[in-house]
């Protein structure tokens, strides 16, 4: 309610006295910040409680040993070097075979594509890649793959699959880092008889490549915690691989099979028995680890961008 | 519409928003074909060649230059910025370039505010400097045909009336078309005036005849500030 000796001041009438809607405007304005500010803090608890957990159950597990060694006695015993190694190969494995083929076809799109149906095709096609669930992309590759194209259950079946399942992801990101150059930018170029080549090569990526590079480094710490589509395609339980010597570090060749340390998490806790929670959490706090590191490098790789834009 | 323009003079194009000015100078260079919804009739002939059937577009806008109204420094440095289109062009010797990029700078009138910091990044320049950027890598790859459109829009009028001085030395290596909405721009500097609206060209002729005894009622009074 409004009291009416608010609105008077010095005997005079105030201008500025809130009315009872102007309150009420008020009131609800801090109503829906709130609500607001209490949802974005939820999605901050759940990285922080997984994070804590896991640290705490599983940090007495990490050690160089642990990190260093095979697994041993049917996985109960020993460290994650195999997995580990797997891991690595056969995400450089799909970042090799999907950064050329996604950066370039998402500069298709952005700077050669015309509005047409062809256009549209693709654009529709690149969505619903990105909709596939990653089992049936574990199918998929199944049956492109290891049948088809005959590399059977093998580090290259996997990186495969792996790289057609996160094309979709390097396209789009590349598409909106491309698109974050001014059009103005290209349209200079293109009335001083650039062609458009010379204008992405002198204008659009070299303003463009840090974001192009932070999409890219996100499908690798995506591609390290797939399980799904390595599952049939060639992640399996376990490889004797050679525990000294250089041979140590190669351990899988393109048509071995391998261990994955997303699938090796998976077969620890439901496959085995006799799994201590240590390793198993030590496992996880590895994977997750890399998978912060990775997204870290990006984030940082953004800032800088962002520090040293020129417009 | 039916146009002529006469070798070395100044065409300048008057009319009001939305009458189709920059478009007529987009169908010059092509840069309509990057309209994907714009639909193309007519001729445009430079001598005697048509530009819509030339095979090589990077030939022609070769031979034009153009500046847009909004000032777009590219990020790159100064110098950068006016050896874009000679080094696009195949040019690299240095020895070549520098003569070349003053030149252009002095011809813009940008030189004097310039010349010490070459290697600034050109979109850290103001708006109106940056314009006179525009200007001067329109010029960088000595283009017969100039294409202005509302070039003084961001710069001052100090520094507009040196940069028309040079447009009117420029009128003896080459051809200029200038879009403008400054009425009175377009008599100090053009030998022929083209009046459009509503896409349509309504009138052309000799500035001086424009001015004082249009054919068209409707270009008096635009002319003179009562229309519009």
């Amino acid at each position: 309610m409004t009291d009416p000796a608010d609105n008077v001041v010095h005997g005079q009438a105030n201008a500025f006295a809130a009315t009872d809607y102007e309150r009420s405007k008020a009131r609800k304005e801090l109503a829906a910040k709130s609500l607001f500010l209490v949802m974005a803090v939820l999605c901050i608890l759940p990285v922080v409680v997984i994070l804590g957990y896991l640290v705490i159950k599983g940090a007495p597990a990490i050690s160089m040993d642990f990190l260093l060694t095979n697994p041993r006695n049917n996985l109960t015993a020993g460290g994650i070097w195999a997995p580990l190694v797997g891991t690595f190969f056969m995400v450089l494995a799909s970042l090799l075979i999907a950064a050329p083929i996604g950066v370039l076809a998402g500069v298709y799109l952005n700077e050669y594509a015309a509005d047409n149906w062809f256009t549209r095709v693709i654009n529709l096609a690149v969505v619903n890649l990105a909709g596939v669930p990653s089992i049936v992309h574990s199918l998929f590759g199944v049956g492109a793959f290891v049948l088809f194209l005959h590399c059977g259950r093998s580090l290259l079946a996997a990186s495969c699959t792996v790289a057609v399942m996160n094309l979709p992801v390097i396209i789009t990101s590349t598409r909106e880092a491309l698109a974050a150059v001014p059009m103005s930018f290209r349209e200079a170029c293109w009335n001083m008889g650039a062609t458009r080549w010379q204008t992405i090569r002198t204008i659009v990526l070299p303003n463009s490549i840090a974001g192009v590079l932070t999409g890219v480094i996100l499908e690798v710490s995506r591609a390290a915690g797939e399980t799904a589509p390595i599952l049939f395609t060639g992640a399996v339980l376990f490889v004797p691989v050679p525990d000294h010597g250089w041979e140590s570090f190669v351990p899988y060749g393109l048509w071995d099979r391998f261990m994955a340390l997303s699938y090796h998490l998976f077969t620890l806790s439901t496959q085995i028995r006799g799994v201590s929670d240590e390793m198993l959490y030590g496992t996880a706090v590895v994977l997750i680890g890399l998978v912060l590191a990775v997204n870290s490098l990006s984030i940082s790789l953004r800032v800088y961008l962002r520090s040293r834009k020129r417009w | 519409m039916s146009l002529e323009i006469p070798r070395h003079t100044i065409l300048g194009i008057i009319g009001p928003a939305n009458s189709g000015k920059t478009t007529l100078l987009k169908c010059i260079n092509r840069t309509i074909d990057f309209i994907g919804s714009a639909r193309v009739e007519g001729r445009v002939w430079i001598g005697d060649e048509d530009v819509r059937r030339m095979r090589n577009v990077y030939a022609l806008r070769r031979r034009i230059g153009m500046v847009f109204p909004l000032p777009v420094g590219l990020p790159l440095s100064v110098y950068d910025n006016v050896a874009y289109a000679p080094r696009r062009a195949g040019i690299h010797d240095r020895r070549e370039l520098d003569p070349l990029v003053e030149k252009c700078l002095r011809q813009a009138v940008l030189w004097d505010e310039v010349k010490d910091r070459l290697d600034t990044l050109g979109t850290k320049l103001s708006g109106g400097q940056q314009q006179r950027l525009t200007l001067a890598r329109a010029l960088s790859h000595r283009p017969e045909i100039l294409c202005l459109d509302e070039f003084s829009i961001a710069i001052d009028p100090v520094t507009t009336m040196k940069i028309e001085d040079v447009l009117l030395e420029l009128k003896q290596e080459m051809t200029i078309v200038l879009v403008t909405n400054l009425v009175q721009q377009a008599h100090r500097l053009a030998d022929n005036i083209a009046f459009l609206n509503d896409s349509q060209l309504v009138e052309a002729g000799e500035t001086e005849k424009m001015f004082t005894k249009p054919d068209n009622p409707l270009t008096l009074k635009y002319v003179t500030g009562v229309f519009g």
